[in-house]
């Protein structure tokens, strides 16, 4: 294994945590636009409860992965800059209105019984950031950005301004909100909002997999390189996934929340992994390898010996927060 | 208007909006780690108090700061795909090390920020300690880039000018870093010192002459004043070194047109490219060539000496850089001016009041303008000899329109946050005054 697969890897994971985690986040903006019934307001709470000590690290991923990408692949990161300018940016509006209209709305919690101004705006970002990322990913995945003489010969909507980007965009909300549900139903256990969460996880489970379906069926015709990915090298975890798929539903229907998380997450993971796995040594396929795109040996000996440093700090730190915040062994002292 | 002009406008607003929130983020939790620590040890609810109401000022500010600095990250590829190709695995570097310091900053600003009742107070203090650690190495780090743009080094190129190979710790530790880093990590603490004394100086003129105001506004300006005079060191070595190694940024920020021995300094004015000349300035003869290089008849490089397409605006360049002098002496001589009367007389009177609260956005402008010298000097050039700002710009279409949304974006948050610390203030007044009374249902 080279440098750059090493260091390839090493983003994939980030972006690996960042979907399980962040991703959970913008399916809590999900959650809280679904929010009805009696328990409305409890619902609401319930979801800024969960995210507000962790979103902030979460969204840190995301940075991680992108200093990552145009330390050890400046190319790449060019051309995706030029070529997926559009989805990127109105990601990057989704992401900063979800992230201020979060922190604006905890600042005012009375309103969270019925929809605030600031809610509807946290809500329809938090859908807004996965969609075009998914098309984004679409782009990617589907082989559609083409480069000639240093120009993107593909123009600057290939790939994403699709249907079948719009349905990886929903497949990537919908997967969101699966997580968050389920995460939901765990942190809310033994109270009524347990069940509340539950049936969002069912409807959720159904929809991204009714999605991801259509997407894996329609791959060979509206995006054959990803076909060639997930059947090819992908196909052992792909399988896995489809086995899984239902087992994940399976356990948040028969009230497993725990097992259900962990089969949730592990689907998340065995998708990224399938395609990631299947489009190696691709970074942007078919124009760009990942070894075409790396930078000089000595910026990859860098950056992993800067990873591993920051890992030392990153990794306590990240287990102390989710302890104190996530871990029920801990009672409440106030 | 073209790309150029557009990814510019663009990537200044961004950065000019990003830059208020992320200082913010060095300096308050220096004071966060103060206050609380003062409280531990002496017990005076006085400081708690101060710690829980900056923090949850700093909660916003910090969210703000988070994703407009996300904004930034993606803006570098998606505004300056070329720069980014072609310097990545230069400036990477520490951007990737910024990632851990920001991650490091989020975690630990959770733990400070709902941890209030899961940890003990010890605990809880000890969770500033990386919070103020950590923001001070994002300046570090964020700001290396920029001093590599300035001062490219680290790389050889071939005779196409394709990379050869990097050393990306000598890219890392470029000549600039060692004058722009201290220099920026001392004026998050000048904005953020001046920032906090400004808002309780407001308080206090507004009648709420208690202790809680009193010792915050102290404490802000004793930051503020600490770092303004390391500042004017730093930023005087820092001029010193642009003279000798980017003498046409240092050209335009002096408005010197031609080359001289025994050059003089140009207070104000304004550059005028026709007339060769500064306009309407205050001359002292021989004080540049001698604050530049401690010779009164050191020759110093003017405009002139540089083909037009390969000048910076001057007019910007001297204004900005005369602006940020100017009240960066200013703010200097108010602190330490302050801290005299303060020592005589143990209070401030209203008009030294008065100026402490203007003195709070003069700072925001002092670093500001202090930028606008480092970026609109470093012109033509977005890495500095090598690679031309114009060569480096994005083909996308649509970018009036993306400008014209992250410009009402910007404008919305700017103005929310200030509404809700305003209101927090307010909220916070009432609930002092009306602890006693406030039933649970209140809360």
């Amino acid at each position: 294994m080279s440098a750059a697969d090493a260091i390839a890897a090493l983003l994939w994971l980030a972006l690996t945590a960042y979907a399980v985690l962040a991703g959970a986040d913008f399916g809590g903006g999900v959650m809280d636009l679904l929010a009805s019934g009696p328990r409305a307001g409890a619902q609401r709470t319930a979801v800024a409860a969960a995210m507000g000590p962790v979103w902030e690290a979460n969204h840190v991923w995301l940075i991680f992965l992108i200093t990552g990408l145009f330390t050890a692949f400046p190319r790449a990161f060019g051309i995706l800059g030029l070529a997926l300018y559009l989805p990127f940016t109105i990601a990057l509006l989704g992401i900063v209105l979800r992230g201020a209209a979060f922190a604006f709305r905890g600042h005012s919690p009375r309103e969270l019984a019925t929809p605030s101004r600031w809610g509807t705006l946290f809500g329809s970002a938090s859908v807004i950031a996965p969609f075009f990322l998914g098309t984004a990913a679409a782009a990617v995945a589907s082989g559609s950005i083409q480069v000639r003489r240093g120009q993107i010969s593909s123009g600057f909507l290939a790939g994403w301004a699709t249907p079948y980007g719009a349905l990886i965009g929903a497949f990537a909300v919908s997967i969101c909100a699966y997580l968050a549900a389920t995460y939901l139903t765990v942190e809310n256990q033994g109270r009524e909002l347990e069940a509340d969460f539950r049936r969002r996880a069912l409807l959720a489970g159904l929809g991204s997999g009714v999605l991801g379906l259509a997407a894996l069926a329609l791959a060979p015709l509206a995006a054959p390189s990803l076909a060639h990915s997930l059947f090819g090298r992908g196909l052992p975890l792909l399988l896995l996934g489809l086995l899984n798929g239902p087992f994940a539903l399976w356990a948040v229907f028969a009230l497993r929340p725990r097992l259900a998380r962990l089969a949730v997450v592990a689907q998340v993971v065995l998708v990224l992994w399938a395609w990631g796995l299947g489009q190696w040594p691709d970074l942007i396929p078919p124009e760009l390898s990942l070894a075409a795109a790396a930078a000089p040996a000595a910026t990859l000996t860098a950056l992993l010996v800067v990873s591993g440093v920051g890992a030392l700090i990153l990794l306590p730190s990240l287990w102390l927060l989710f302890r104190v915040f996530k871990s029920p062994l801990i009672e409440d002292r106030g | 208007m073209d790309n150029l002009t557009l990814a510019r406008a663009t990537m200044g607003t961004s950065l000019g909006f990003h830059i208020v929130f992320a200082v913010l983020g060095v300096g308050m939790p220096a004071l966060l780690m103060l206050a609380e620590g003062i409280w531990l040890r002496t017990g005076d609810p006085v400081w708690l108090g101060l710690a829980r109401r900056w923090a949850k000022a700093f909660g916003i500010l910090f969210a703000v700061g988070a994703v407009s600095g996300t904004v930034l990250s993606f803006e570098l590829g998606l505004l300056w795909p070329r720069f980014m190709a072609f310097s990545g695995s230069m400036i990477g570097l520490p951007f990737s090390a910024e990632a851990f310091a920001f991650f490091t900053e989020a975690i630990f600003l959770g733990l400070y920020l709902y941890g209030w009742d899961r940890l003990t107070p010890v605990q809880h203090w000890l969770t500033s300690i990386p919070i103020a650690l950590s923001g001070a190495a994002s300046s570090l780090f964020v700001v290396m880039a920029n001093a590599w743009m300035n001062s490219p080094t680290g790389f050889k190129l071939g005779p196409q000018g394709q990379l050869l190979s990097v050393d990306p710790l000598a890219a890392a530790f470029n000549p600039s870093t060692w004058t722009e880093d201290p220099h920026m990590l001392l004026s998050a603490y000048v904005v953020s010192g001046f920032v906090v004394a400004a808002v309780y100086a407001a308080g206090i003129l507004r009648g709420r002459n208690d202790a809680h105001h009193r010792r915050a506004l102290l404490a802000g300006l004793a930051m503020g004043t600490l770092a303004i005079v390391l500042a004017g060191v730093t930023g005087d070595s820092s001029a010193r070194f642009v003279y000798a190694q980017q003498p046409a940024k240092f050209a335009a920020m002096e408005g010197l047109y031609h080359t001289e021995r025994g050059a003089p300094i140009h207070i104000g004015g304004i550059p005028s490219n026709s007339q060769q000349k500064d306009l309407f300035a205050i001359e002292i003869p021989h004080a540049l060539s001698l604050l530049a290089a401690f010779n009164p008849n050191a020759k110093v490089v003017g405009l002139n000496a540089f083909p037009p397409q390969d000048r910076p605006n001057p007019i910007l360049v001297h204004l900005s850089f005369d602006t940020m002098v100017g009240l960066g002496m200013l703010l200097g001589l108010l602190a330490l001016g302050s801290w005299f009367y303060y020592w005589r007389r143990r209070i401030l009177p209203r008009r030294l009041l008065w100026l402490l609260v203007a003195a709070g956005p003069a700072s925001v402008v002092t670093m500001e303008t202090g930028w606008f010298v480092t970026e609109f000097g470093r012109q033509p050039w977005i890495v500095y000899g090598i690679l031309r700002t114009s060569q480096a710009v994005t083909s996308a279409p649509a970018l009036g329109l993306t400008f014209a949304a992250f410009l009402a974006i910007y404008s919305g948050l700017a103005l929310t946050t200030a509404r809700l610390l305003l209101g927090l203030a307010a909220k916070e007044r009432t609930a002092r005054i009306g602890a006693d009374t406030e039933g649970p249902a209140a809360r």
